[in-house]
């Protein structure tokens, strides 16, 4: 293992990136994640490579679309408004095929919002977000260590399936610092025999996400649902804690989300409660096989910095079988310890009701 | 017998799907040929737009990629940034380039991106049935201009050559058209050295080009070629707008 370094979240992404193979960026300023373009800009042409600054966030995704048909590894980040403003280029993306890395350190919504942390772009994120039919992977980190795991796989996961991935993570992880070791990774190397590269020696290649017969474009919509039920199969990530044959309350939290609740298990456990958590590491796909064999649960709580968005897929994945209760903070604020304790507490004497 | 005209390499078997009359077909031949003589197929790219030459990469015979509506000029960016090498140019309408896609265009020439740019201002959203497009005329009929485009509400032509000549990126910017053997001649002359302003390094280029579009103008082809030269011309005048080479303060010349 190396040496452990001390770094930002938002930095942290970039160092990633580039241990990544990744030498392309194209983003557009916005808070909190601005440390990450600020790194790049120093680091990429150190390493050989592309640092640009678009016009906007549009012009950024559409960059990225440009670079990753040339089939570079390339990256984009942004905060949830600018997010939204990336949705066209990601459509595409999923429709063209083209991997790409897109992050989304976000900020509380709706409109302007805040810039304080938030998981609000839950939906955004796991249900599409643009237009069409389609979903991408989605990746939750709840420490800087995963920021910099998670970076990686995500690039590797794009390449893999030919399709966006994303780095959900909020202003919270992006501004914190913490120890993090890079290790001795090596990127996985992907032939890209599609890629615009000038047709020499080979017939022309054309990346394109329109097929204008609906015969033709329902058979493309086939192909990517089924790869879309490979990578449901085969990449659901999740930790688990404290789940034992006793355990009777369960919380669902990811990313940030989790840390807190981490804690405020720790101290309703030194309190008697036989309580567990479920942290997706994968959002999408969502881990649906953490919820199968729920033993001995009672009653589940969902904790979210949002009005309660995750929750919607632990029902799903419940399917009715335990009532599930919600905690939510909106706005840029945090719920506390104390405040997920309090519930944890609340749920212990009656499982059923809040 | 001697073989002493054929068919470009650059353009690929399929046929075209424009209509009749309409000059992307003349167009798309002067690119392919430009190419083809510049000995730059094998590594160039094009970038297609949304419009009716949304399928051109399907009429051309090299590597091509489908830009959303507007962004051509910033895909086109993240290729030429990826691959140097590549000869990368976007192909666009004035929908595309003057509405939906006016910043990716502004900020493109301000970075003096090396990309060439082929824009094609028929002064209508042809693809979409004849509404009025920034480049529609004052007084000009279209879908969404029923009774003539009104400066006071519908603002003014946008002159896109005038406007990107002022920006210290751009290399080479001229405006031509295709609306007679001549000017088929002058066009290809602006295409090519656009084109080979890049081999060179150079950018950003950009050739306007004035034309056609009889099915949404409502007019037979050889009159809406007249109509090009008697009202488009005197709005958006043929001429050199930039020529970095030619001495920054060059400015326009207009010819006719």
């Amino acid at each position: 293992m190396g040496k452990k370094v001390l770094m930002k979240g938002n930095e942290a992404i970039g160092e990633a990136a580039i241990t990544a193979g990744c030498r392309h960026f194209f983003g557009y300023p916005i808070t909190p994640q601005s440390e990450l373009p600020a790194y790049l800009a120093k680091r990429m042409p150190q390493e050989g490579g592309v640092f640009l600054q678009g016009e906007s966030e549009v012009a950024s995704v559409n960059m990225v679309y440009g670079a990753s048909s040339a089939g570079v590894r390339v990256m984009t980040s942004s905060s949830s408004p600018g997010v939204s403003l990336k949705q066209e280029g990601i459509s595409y993306m999923v429709g063209a095929e083209l991997p790409a890395l897109v992050c989304n350190v976000q900020r509380a919504g709706p409109g302007l919002g805040t810039i304080q942390p938030a998981q609000s772009d839950y939906f955004q994120a796991t249900k599409g977000g643009g237009h069409g039919d389609y979903n991408i992977i989605v990746l939750s980190p709840s420490s800087v260590q995963e920021i910099v795991d998670m970076v990686r796989m995500a690039f590797d996961l794009a390449d893999t399936y030919r399709n966006p991935c994303m780095l959900l993570t909020d202003g919270m992880l992006g501004q914190l610092m913490e120890p993090v070791d890079f290790g001795d990774y090596k990127p996985m190397v992907f032939e890209k025999p599609w890629a615009l590269t000038g047709c020499k020696g080979r017939p022309k290649n054309t990346v394109t996400s329109i097929y204008i017969q609906p015969e033709r474009m329902e058979e493309h919509n086939l192909k990517l649902q089924k790869k879309f039920a490979a990578i449901r199969e085969k990449e659901q990530r999740w930790e688990e804690l404290s789940l034992s044959d006793d355990t009777e309350i369960l919380v669902v939290a990811h990313g940030t989300m989790a840390r807190i609740v981490k804690s405020a298990m720790k101290e309703a456990q030194e309190q008697g409660v036989k309580v567990g958590v479920i942290r997706p590491i994968t959002v999408w796909p969502f881990p649906e096989k953490a919820f199968r064999n729920l033993r001995n649960i009672q009653t589940v709580l969902v904790v979210e910095m949002s009005a309660g968005q995750m929750l919607e897929d632990v029902k799903l994945s419940i399917n009715g079988r335990l009532p599930v209760h919600f905690f939510g903070r909106m706005g840029g604020m945090v719920p506390t310890v104390e405040q997920i304790l309090s519930q944890i507490m609340s749920l212990r004497k009656s499982p059923a009701k809040l | 017998m001697e073989k002493v005209f054929e068919k470009p390499v650059s353009i690929d078997e399929k046929h075209f799907s424009y209509c009749a009359g309409c000059t992307h077909g003349i167009i798309h031949r002067l690119i392919a040929e430009s190419i083809d003589e510049l000995g730059i197929r094998e590594r160039t790219v094009g970038v297609s737009p949304v419009g009716c030459a949304v399928f051109a990469y399907e009429f051309f015979n090299f590597d091509c990629v489908g830009a959303a509506h507007g962004r051509a000029p910033a895909v086109a960016t993240g290729i030429k940034r990826s691959r140097p090498d590549c000869i990368v140019f976007t192909y666009q309408g004035d929908g595309d380039l003057a509405a939906i896609g006016t910043a990716e265009i502004v900020h493109a020439a301000t970075r003096g991106e090396k990309i060439t740019v082929i824009f094609v201002n028929n002064a209508i959203y042809g693809m979409t049935g004849g509404q009025m497009a920034p480049t529609t005329l004052i007084g000009q009929y279209s879908e969404t201009t029923p009774y003539g485009r009104k400066a006071e509400l519908h603002g003014f032509p946008i002159k896109v050559s005038e406007m990107l000549s002022t920006l210290e990126g751009a290399q080479f910017i001229q405006r031509v058209t295709v609306m007679n053997p001549a000017s088929v001649i002058k066009a290809k002359q602006a295409i090519k050295k656009a084109f080979k302003n890049q081999v060179d390094g150079k950018g950003f280029n950009l050739v306007e080009i004035l034309s056609t579009c009889p099915s949404c103008w409502g007019m037979a082809p050889l009159k809406a070629l007249d109509w090009l030269k008697e009202n488009m011309i005197p709005v958006f005048p043929l001429g050199v707008y930039k020529d970095r080479d030619a001495g920054e303060a060059a400015g326009a010349k207009a010819e006719e």
